[in-house]
C-alpha cells in the first residue's frame, strides 16, 4: 500500500530525529556546562557506529527469520542476512526503521553515566551492548521470539526491548563504573533547561514516527487489501491518540506530584513528564482504549516523578534519570497493558479491567521480567570486560574540570572571552598569525 | 574624595540609580555580582533534589564622590534600595587617594 510505504519513509526520519538532535539535546541541557557536549557527542556516536553495525549484522540476528514467530532468543541462522546479504533495497526502508530503534536504545543509556566515561570505551561498549542485549531482545520481542512469540507479552513498540533494556543497562553500568566526583555533595544541577525542553518536546514528535510506525499487519490483512487498508486506518489512529493523550497526562501528573511533594511545578518536571508517559504508552498505544491511554499516562508521571528521588537514597549516580524515566516508565507500561488492554486492539486481549482474567498480566510479568533478566546479565558481562581492560573512566582532575575539553578538546560555551578585549587570548598557529 | 560601594538587590537597582539622579549623581560603575551573606543562598529543586545555591545575584554599583556628599548619596541608595527584607544588601565607604580622569588629566577633585 502507496500510502503505508511513504508513512514509513516519514517514520524512520522522524525516530532518527529522536536521536538527534532530540535525545542529545534533552540530556545535554541537563548535563553541566562543562560537560554537555560529551553528552550530546554519546547520541551522535551511538548513530554512527549502532547504525552502521545494525546493517552488518543487527537486522540479520533480529529478524533473520522474518516476523514467523519461531519463539527463541535468536533466528536458527542469526548471521545469515549479514551485511542485508538477500535483503533487496524495496526492503531498506523496514531495516533503517529498525536501525533508528536501535540508536536509540543505545543511546539511552549515555544518560546514566554522564561526565565521567572516555570516549573509546564508549565507542567499544556500544557494538558489544547491541550485540549481545539489543539485538537479542530485539528478535524476542519485535521477531515474533521468546517475549512475542511464545510467552505472547504485548509490546507494541519497545517497552521491553527498548525502555526496559536502556534502563537496566543504565542501572547496571551506572553501579560498575561509579559516582561521579562530588556526587551527593556538590550541586550537579542542569545547566540550560531550554534545551532539555526543546529536547522534550522534539522527542515528544518524533515519538510518533517511534509507535505510530510500529504497526505490523496481520496475516488476514495482507492477504486481502481492503482489510489490511482497514487496519492500517484503524490502528495508527488509535496508537497516534494514545501517544497524545497518555503523555499530556504524564506532563500533569508529575506537575501534581511535584507541586506537592516540594512546592513548585518546575519546566524540568514537565519534560521529564513529555518522556515518562511516552516510555510508558509505547508498549501500550495499540493495546489500550483512550481512558486506559490516560491512565497509563498519569500513573507513569506519578510513578516516575516519585521515582526520580530514590537514587540519593540509595547513593547511585545515574546521572539523568534513565533508570527512573525508562526502567520505572517501562515496567509500569509494560505490566498495566496487562490491566487496560482491550480486545479491540492490536492483540485482541482483553486485560483484568476489560473481563480477560489475570492471565494478560502474568504474560505482560513474564516479558518485562525476560527483559531484565537478560539485559542485566548482558550489561553486566560487557562493563565488567571494559572495567577490567581498558577502563571506563577518565581521572578524576580531568572530570573535576571538564570532561568537554578533556575528551574533545573543546568547550560549549564561549562567553568569558567574547568582549571586546578578547579575554586576553592569542591566536597560537593558525594561518592568521598573531593579530 | 570616598569611594561609595554598594550591593543590593537587582531588581531595586533602577530605583536606586533614579534617586541618585536626584541628588546629582552624574556617572557610575555597575557590574553583577554574586554572593551571600546572612541568608545563605537559596534552595533549588531538580528531579526532588534539593540543592543548596550558596550564590545568590546581586548588582554592585560604585561611586567616587566629594567627601560632603557622602552622606546624602549613601542615604539616597539605602532609602531606594531598602525592602525589609533579608538580602538587601549593604553599603560602604571608604578613602580614596587620588582620582585622575583619563581625557583630561585633571586630578582628585577636579576629576570626580
Amino acid at each position: 500500500m502507496d500510502g503505508y510505504y511513504a508513512w514509513m519513509l516519514v517514520a524512520t526520519a522522524l525516530v532518527l530525529l529522536m536521536t538527534t538532535p532530540a535525545l542529545a539535546l534533552f540530556y545535554g541541557g541537563m548535563s553541566r556546562s562543562k560537560s554537555v557536549l560529551n553528552m550530546m557527542m554519546m547520541s551522535y556516536i551511538s548513530m554512527a557506529i549502532v547504525g552502521i553495525v545494525y546493517v552488518l549484522w543487527g537486522w540479520s540476528m533480529s529478524f533473520a527469520d522474518g516476523f514467523s514467530g519461531d519463539g527463541q532468543i535468536l533466528p536458527d541462522k542469526p548471521f545469515d542476512l549479514f551485511g542485508l546479504d538477500g535483503v533487496t533495497s524495496e526492503n531498506y526502508i523496514y531495516v533503517l526503521f529498525q536501525l533508528t530503534f536501535a540508536v536509540i536504545t543505545a543511546a539511552l543509556i549515555s544518560g546514566a553515566i554522564a561526565d565521567r566515561v572516555k570516549l573509546s570505551s564508549w565507542i567499544v561498549f556500544l557494538p558489544l551492548w547491541v550485540t549481545l542485549s539489543y539485538f537479542p531482545l530485539a528478535h524476542m520481542v519485535f521477531g515474533g521470539g521468546l517475549i512475542g512469540g511464545k510467552i505472547g507479552a504485548q509490546d507494541y513498540a519497545g517497552g521491553t526491548a527498548v525502555h526496559i533494556n536502556a534502563g537496566v543497562a543504565g542501572l547496571v553500568l551506572a553501579l560498575i563504573i561509579g559516582k561521579r566526583v562530588g556526587f551527593g555533595r556538590e550541586p550537579m544541577k542542569p545547566h540550560n533547561l531550554t534545551l532539555t525542553m526543546l529536547g522534550a518536546g522534539l522527542l515528544w514528535f518524533g515519538w510518533y514516527g517511534f509507535n505510530v510506525g510500529s504497526i505490523v499487519f496481520s496475516a488476514d490483512s495482507l492477504a486481502d487489501p481492503d482489510l489490511l487498508q482497514a487496519q492500517f486506518f484503524s490502528e495508527t489512529g488509535r496508537t497516534f491518540m494514545n501517544t497524545t493523550v497518555a503523555t499530556m497526562a504524564a506532563i500533569l501528573a508529575w506537575l501534581l506530584i511535584e507541586r506537592l511533594l516540594h512546592g513548585k511545578a518546575t519546566t524540568l518536571g514537565a519534560a521529564s513528564g513529555i518522556v515518562a508517559g511516552l516510555v510508558a504508552i509505547t508498549p501500550a498505544c495499540g493495546a489500550v482504549d483512550i481512558t486506559g491511554a490516560i491512565a497509563i499516562g498519569a500513573i507513569a508521571g506519578a510513578v516516575c516523578a516519585w521515582a526520580v528521588g530514590l537514587k540519593y537514597k540509595i547513593g547511585l549516580d545515574d546521572s539523568l534519570d534513565v533508570v527512573g524515566v525508562h526502567l520505572v516508565g517501562g515496567i509500569v507500561g509494560t505490566l498495566l497493558i496487562g490491566l487496560f488492554s482491550v480486545s479491540e486492539g492490536a492483540a485482541g486481549v482483553d486485560g483484568l479491567f476489560h473481563g480477560g482474567g489475570w492471565g494478560s498480566l502474568g504474560d505482560q510479568a513474564a516479558g518485562a521480567g525476560i527483559a531484565i533478566l537478560w539485559s542485566g546479565v548482558a550489561t553486566a558481562v560487557i562493563g565488567f570486560a571494559i572495567k577490567y581492560t581498558i577502563g571506563w573512566r577518565i581521572t578524576a582532575e580531568e572530570e573535576v574540570d571538564g570532561i568537554d575539553f578533556a575528551e574533545h578538546g573543546e568547550t560549549a560555551y564561549d562567553l568569558a572571552t567574547s568582549g571586546s578585549f578578547g579575554g586576553g587570548g592569542s591566536i597560537l598557529g593558525s594561518k592568521e598569525g598573531t593579530l | 574624595m570616598k569611594l561609595v560601594t554598594a550591593v543590593i538587590k537587582p531588581h531595586k537597582w533602577e530605583d536606586v540609580r533614579a534617586a541618585l539622579e536626584t541628588v546629582g549623581v552624574t556617572g557610575m560603575t555597575v557590574s553583577e555580582v554574586s554572593g551571600y551573606g546572612r541568608q545563605k543562598g537559596h534552595t533549588e529543586v531538580y528531579r526532588g533534589a534539593e540543592y543548596d545555591i550558596a550564590l545568590v545575584p546581586k548588582v554592585r554599583l560604585e561611586i567616587v564622590v566629594d567627601d560632603g556628599d557622602v552622606d546624602a548619596i549613601t542615604d539616597a541608595i539605602v532609602k531606594a534600595s531598602h525592602t525589609g527584607q533579608i538580602g538587601d544588601g549593604k553599603v560602604w565607604v571608604a578613602p580614596i587617594d587620588s582620582v585622575v580622569r583619563v581625557r583630561t588629566g585633571d586630578r582628585d577633585e577636579a576629576a570626580i
